[in-house]
């Protein structure tokens, strides 16, 4: 059995780490092995800096610092020809040093070769867009935005994609209880009828093995209903579904089973 | 699903002694159940197949409208999001009198398999539901009982002139 840890501050900090597998990594090989990524390694650390640079799944991987991504990516996209980026977003490290992971997914359809810029930044500070050279990005970082609360300087409409504007927390950040924090179980109900409507709702059955004793009264067991108030024994008579009330319904043909039509051929 | 204790099944299941009147207005209304276009998700299609010929809510009058001001009945097909919340309470203000919901599928229920911090816990939060469907999602001949169902209901019904508030709020 896991060991009882205080889940008070769920908020300020994460509390998964030991909860997980760790999947074991993929092997990593040498960019000399692949002279396409190679010479795409040797264009780029000719005018900036490459922290470290691997081949992982037939992909290079390149860390670089922050500041110069836009530069790395107009770099790759004029003339290496990593004309898309098809995704970009981050990973919450915040547990382990209170960094991000961003990471940018180039792909060149003239060479067939992907490559994944990365690089850290700190709790806080903002990232520089790559709206301009890439328009996928908007929603990209815009989602980044909503799901990490990570800003882009110089995005041209820097807001909530996802949730709604009034949304507080970041719900992709390891620290977000997945079932939502105190705003979130009451958004709807504060939003739409306002905190005094608290008491009359009630607060969310997230227990899925809830068991509510009226429940017998709203959902009756189809073909043994009870009129209101009655004990329920278990050895109630068979009432038999009727699609009409007895003796007929106003200026409505009377529906017998006898006289309507079975269709069993399927493809009728 | 909310925890407040609303008794939707009062009055609804009892004979009443019905006037001619209450007779031909409550005809006229369990005939032409006006369903407002809701398909939120998956059910929206099972609820569309319904619409469609070969299950043909026509048949029953139930016909499927493009806005609210026009329909009498929310069928509340799929995942209900927190965003879209106050949507669906606005569209449900603006039904005319007479109007009904069919809470359909177990998203729109209870939240169903969603048990997230994006999803509404049941559509039952927001506005009253008259008739709960189970599956997920359920086939269309779930929806045709159910709305036969709701038909008995609305016959069952005095068909006074002001509906009795189902809220308690």
């Amino acid at each position: 059995m896991r060991a009882y840890k205080p889940k008070d501050d769920l908020q300020a900090k994460a509390y998964y780490t030991d909860r997980y597998y760790v999947a074991p990594q993929v092997p990593k090989s040498a960019v000399e092995d692949d002279e396409i990524f190679a010479a795409d390694l040797e264009a780029i650390k000719a005018k900036f800096e490459v922290k470290e640079a691997y081949i992982q799944v037939e992909q290079m991987v390149i860390y670089i610092n922050a500041h110069d991504i836009y530069g790395v990516l107009e770099l790759m996209r004029d003339e290496l020809e990593y004309t898309q980026l098809s995704e970009m977003s981050a990973i919450d490290w915040l547990a382990k040093d209170d960094t991000f992971e961003i990471f940018y997914q180039m792909l060149s359809m003239t060479k067939r070769k992907r490559i994944r810029v990365k690089y850290f930044i700190k709790n806080g500070q903002a990232v520089d867009s790559v709206e301009k050279l890439f328009r996928s990005a908007d929603w990209s970082e815009r989602e980044m935005f909503d799901m990490f609360g990570i800003e882009a300087n110089g995005h041209p409409f820097m807001k909530r994609i996802l949730m709604p504007y009034d949304w507080q927390g970041y719900p992709l950040r390891k620290s977000y209880p997945l079932q939502g924090d105190e705003f979130a179980a009451w958004y709807e109900v504060d939003k739409i009828y306002g905190k005094e409507a608290r008491d009359i709702i009630g607060p969310e059955i997230r227990d899925t093995a809830t068991v509510d004793r009226y429940d017998s009264e709203r959902f009756a067991r189809l073909g043994f209903e009870v009129p209101k108030g009655t004990k329920i024994t278990g050895n109630e008579e068979r009432n038999p579904q009727e699609y009409q009330e007895e003796g007929g319904v106003f200026l409505i043909k009377k529906y017998t089973k006898e006289s309507s039509k079975v269709i069993d051929d399927p493809q009728r | 699903m909310a925890q407040h204790k609303v008794n939707y099944t009062q009055d609804g299941g009892l004979p009443v002694a019905l006037t001619s009147i209450d007779k031909v207005v409550n005809w006229g209304r369990s005939n032409s159940l006006w369903a407002l276009t809701y398909g939120l998700a998956c059910c929206g299609i099972e609820m569309m197949a319904a619409g469609a010929s070969r299950y043909d809510f026509d048949r029953y009058g139930t016909i499927f409208r493009a806005s609210p001001r026009q329909s009498d009945l929310m069928i509340v097909a799929g995942t209900l999001t927190k965003k879209h919340a106050e949507f669906i309470k606005r569209l449900y203000d603006q039904m005319t009198e007479p109007r009904w919901v069919i809470s359909m599928g177990s998203c729109a229920n209870t939240g169903g398999m969603f048990n997230t911090y994006a999803t509404v816990q049941g559509v039952d939060r927001i506005i009253p539901v008259d008739l709960y469907l189970p599956g997920c999602a359920p086939r269309p001949e779930t929806l045709q009982y159910g709305v036969m169902l709701l038909q008995k209901k609305i016959r069952a019904n005095k068909a006074g002139n002001a509906q009795k508030p189902k809220r308690l709020m």
